[in-house]
């Protein structure tokens, strides 16, 4: 019968597994380690169980590792294991660590998002160090069409034994019905957040937030799995109110400017002149629905000055967040993000005004001759948590401007 | 080596043999106890009569000065490795005893590299009886392996070398001194020529106790070769060759800094964490290698200085661009160099009288009056495994590979902060473990411990852990980053098996043996 492969020979911390079925026989291990000296027997011992787990009785199983970590050819042996036998039902669940089940909220700051691709484990390791403010686990353009399966148990094992160290917890799913397949494969692992590619419309957005509802109801999940659809092409960006208000669910609204560009059929130029329209544009649907609008990634890592650049145009457009594709570009965007002096001193002037009124029991609040609304006042208590996230104002100031 | 020998347990709880290549030697007796007595070796009285009046000792080929110098069965010959993976001349020169006929000499080198695997060829045929020094890459699996079978590879540290030569427990009969650039009399230099290197420090005690020493170059200059490095006066012969090295493997033209993000963040921790525990002083010292991390810190470090006002007395090398650029922008007074790692570090050795040529002599020799390691505010050092209680190994894996030297490793260790800045995991395989495969490093010497998964402080001292107290770092006990990471990978690793045979030993810096690296069972 066929061989079935998943990985390749030669990535650090990943694996590549063979499976040959076979209708007797019992099951065959072969072996070869980086660590064989070290992790040899918990090798074997671990692709016996997720064999006995998936049900598998006979067969050829060979390993070739490269320092993979359990739950990474624990996800690879599922892979080529369902490749070869496809009616097999069952899943092979590495333990849910209890670091892996904090959970998030719709407001919070969402500055950067660290994409990583779903096919390489190594990357996700210590992604959580670098402190971003989110990290999106990529099952759609940075997976093959040939990997997109163990990509999906590979994230879907890492949702379930990495630490993220407060990171929200995203994965950006595929479109169509690859999509609906990811969602089933992540929705029951406590994933925060689902980046939904190419969104063009609120029935698309609709579809998907049904699938999850049933996922849920399905596993007994009770918190809920927040959304943020990306709009990538002309037709995305033009209905973009419709696709903001189309979910209860949604948090944040992105962009993805290399698809959008091309739909165009533009390219994109240091100016970003092209996508002006369309950054506005979802900067207002976002904002007119009470989401966080996010912007496209910046996907030159040498170039820190560029990005903060970027940045600070985006901020300047009314973003609230920037994707990045490397750690490094974590603390430019936050940095390019942090509230100014001025923007904060401004902000602890309209708070405290507030508080001010409050104590006089006035309805109205007014700074200086100025007449002060309540979303003023909002956007200014935020703008001082952003400087205590951003570590520019000191904690021990909290209690004076909050 | 394959047989079984004597073990006694040292001062480290390790065990140890007494009789290293036939050498009584002393087993480890705790840092700073063991205190030796007598003479220092010298080499034998010789007469200008012997010498041409001339001043020219200029040998016609490679052989002809081995045979002038007498090579026979059973020698010891010496060699230093400022050219690194570039060397052209000891393969040579084992070449030349194999035709010759030559047998059982002993390589006496300050470090082997993966050039030198040609070598395999004479340990097998019994023209090299065996290798006494530090084996990175092919031949320290080769040992590992227990396929040297005739003597132990002896690993020491730079000083220690220095310390084996002057207290006579290393003869060596000939020692074979590649040079860049040198004069007919003898005189060389490393900072300048074809193939330079910058310096030839870890030569210099060759020269200086060798019975035999033989100046090897491909640059002869006219007298004087000015600098004199390596002095004339202590040299029998002079050869000059077409090449010597390949000059892109003895120094990259560039360094490469980690653009790893992990690395860079625990760099960037390091210098905090020097920072945060107020070394960062106006006149402070410090040494970095030219490790990714190590790079990368001397950058952040440089930021904290010029953000703070502070400027170094010296930096210790090996130079790098890096520390070259912190001297011309006045940042340091000195650097004082012990090796020189790009092109730049060569450049500014050659030009910048604030760049200082040092040796294992000055830095590191243990038994002398004093050495520089220990004035050092602060030293960063890489390592392959440290253990709970801070002891740290850098020669061989936690798969019992020996696969590394000791450098100047465990020299530095006498530095008032020494920082071990380290991933928490290499590709599955945790660098903190319950005790150390092999023994290279004592924890009382070793300070802090860096890792992308927190900073972990020696109990033992209490100043650094009060300093850093509020510093907002992230400070943690070694055993909860253990933990952290054997968790992450899927259980602390099993250990590897090794057989009884003994394939090497460590010296420590006074000469005592500190641990012994056993043969892997495969």
């Amino acid at each position: 019968m066929e061989t079935h492969i998943s990985g390749s020979l030669n990535s650090k911390s990943d694996c590549q597994i063979r499976f040959t079925p076979k209708s007797k026989g019992g099951i065959k291990l072969r072996m070869q380690s980086k660590v064989e000296q070290l992790f040899g027997s918990s090798i074997i011992a671990l692709a016996e169980k997720t064999l006995s787990e998936l049900w598998v009785v006979n067969g050829l199983l060979e390993i070739y590792d490269n320092g993979a970590l359990p739950f990474v050819l624990q996800a690879r042996i599922e892979a080529v294991v369902k490749a070869a036998i496809p009616d097999v039902g069952a899943e092979s669940l590495p333990e849910m660590k209890t670091h892996a089940m904090y959970g998030t909220t719709p407001d919070r700051f969402r500055r950067s998002r660290l994409y990583i691709p779903g096919i390489q484990p190594k990357l996700m390791l210590n992604a959580g160090i670098h402190k971003p403010d989110g990290i999106i686990l990529d099952l759609e353009d940075s997976v093959a069409p040939a990997e997109k399966s163990a990509a999906r148990y590979i994230v879907r094992n890492a949702l379930r034994v990495l630490d993220f160290f407060g990171a929200e917890r995203m994965v950006r799913i595929n479109q169509g019905t690859l999509g609906m397949a990811d969602l089933e494969a992540v929705i029951p692992h406590n994933v925060h957040t689902i980046l939904i590619p190419k969104v063009e419309s609120a029935e698309q957005l609709k579809a998907i937030d049904q699938k999850i509802d049933e996922i849920c109801r399905n596993c007994g999940r009770k918190e809920p799995v927040y959304l943020m659809p990306i709009l990538e092409s002309a037709l995305g960006i033009l209905r973009a109110l419709e696709i903001a208000r189309a979910s209860s669910k949604n948090v944040a609204l992105a962009i993805g400017l290399e698809d959008y560009t091309a739909d165009l059929g533009t390219q994109r130029t240091a100016g970003d002149s092209e996508s002006f329209f369309a950054r506005s544009m979802l900067v207002n649907a976002a904002r007119a629905a009470g989401l966080q609008p996010i912007d496209t990634v910046f996907s030159d890592v040498n170039d820190t000055d560029g990005l903060i650049k970027s940045v600070r145009e985006a901020k300047a457009m009314g973003f609230d967040g920037k994707g990045c594709i490397h750690p490094r570009q974590i603390r430019p965007i936050h940095e390019a993000f942090a509230p100014t002096a001025s923007e904060i001193e401004k902000a602890q002037r309209i708070v405290q005004a507030f508080k001010a009124a409050l104590k006089r029991g006035k309805g109205v609040v007014t700074l200086g001759s100025k007449m002060i609304d309540q979303p003023v006042v909002k956007r200014a208590q935020r703008t001082i948590n952003l400087a205590l996230t951003a570590g520019i104002l000191p904690e021990n100031r909290k209690e004076n401007s909050a | 080596m394959e047989q079984t020998l004597d073990l006694v347990n040292n001062a480290a709880g390790r065990r140890v043999p007494t009789l290293v290549n036939g050498r009584q030697s002393v087993p480890f007796m705790g840092v700073g106890q063991y205190k030796p007595s007598g003479l220092k070796a010298a080499p034998p009285v010789k007469s200008c009569s012997d010498y041409p009046l001339s001043g020219d000792k200029v040998q016609p080929s490679l052989k002809a000065a081995l045979e002038k110098c007498g090579l026979k069965d059973g020698m010891t010959i010496s060699s230093h490795h400022h050219f690194r993976n570039g060397d052209l001349v000891m393969n040579q020169v084992f070449d030349l005893a194999a035709d010759l006929g030559v047998k059982d000499l002993v390589w006496f080198p300050s470090a082997a590299f993966p050039c030198h695997e040609p070598l395999i060829e004479h340990l097998e045929s019994g023209v090299i009886h065996h290798i006494e020094g530090s084996l990175n890459g092919p031949l320290g699996r080769y040992a590992s392996e227990g396929k040297m079978k005739k003597g132990l590879a002896v690993l020491r540290s730079h000083g220690g070398r220095w310390q084996a030569v002057q207290d006579g427990e290393v003869h060596i009969d000939i020692a074979v001194i590649a040079a860049p650039t040198a004069d007919s009399f003898g005189n060389a230099t490393g900072d300048r020529g074809p193939s330079a290197c910058g310096l030839l420090g870890f030569g210099l005690v060759d020269s200086l106790y060798a019975d035999h020493v033989i100046v090897v170059t491909d640059n002869l200059v006219p007298f004087p070769c000015v600098p004199w490095q390596i002095q004339g006066n202590n040299v029998d012969y002079v050869v000059v060759l077409d090449k010597v090295g390949e000059a892109d493997k003895i120094i990259s033209g560039t360094t490469r800094l980690t653009k790893s993000p992990d690395r860079l963040y625990i760099a960037e921790l390091t210098a905090n964490f020097v920072k945060a525990a107020g070394i960062l002083q106006d006149g402070f010292s410090f040494q970095a290698g030219a490790g990714g991390t190590a790079l990368a810190f001397a950058i952040y470090l440089k930021k904290l200085m010029l953000e703070a006002g502070i400027k170094a007395r010296f930096i210790r090398g090996g130079s790098t661009k890096y520390l070259v650029e912190m001297l011309e922008e006045g940042l340091t007074d000195y650097i004082l160099d012990g090796q020189t790692f790009d092109l730049e570090g060569v450049r500014s050795m050659r030009e910048n009288p604030g760049h200082v040529n040092t040796s294992p002599f000055t830095s590191y020799n243990w038994h002398g009056k004093g050495n520089f390691a220990g004035l050092l505010d602060v030293v960063v050092l890489g390592a392959t495994e440290v253990d709970v209680n801070f002891n740290a190994n850098v020669v061989t894996h936690s798969d019992g590979m020996m696969l590394h030297g000791i450098g100047g490793w465990q020299n530095c260790l006498f530095s008032k902060c020494t920082i071990l800045p380290i991933p928490a995991f290499r590709n599955r395989v945790p660098i903190i473990v319950d005790e150390v495969t092999t023994l290279v490093g004592p924890g009382e010497l070793i300070d802090v411990i860096v890792t992308e998964r927190g900073i972990a402080v020696n109990p033992a001292r209490q100043d650094l852990l009060d300093a850093t107290r509020n510093s907002g770092l992230p400070i943690r006990k070694i055993t909860e980053i253990k933990a952290e990471v054997d968790e992450l990978v899927g259980g602390a690793p099993q250990k590897p098996r090794f057989s009884d045979d003994i394939i090497g030993v460590v010296k420590w810096v006074d000469g005592t043996v500190l641990d012994s690296i056993f043969k892997v069972k495969t």
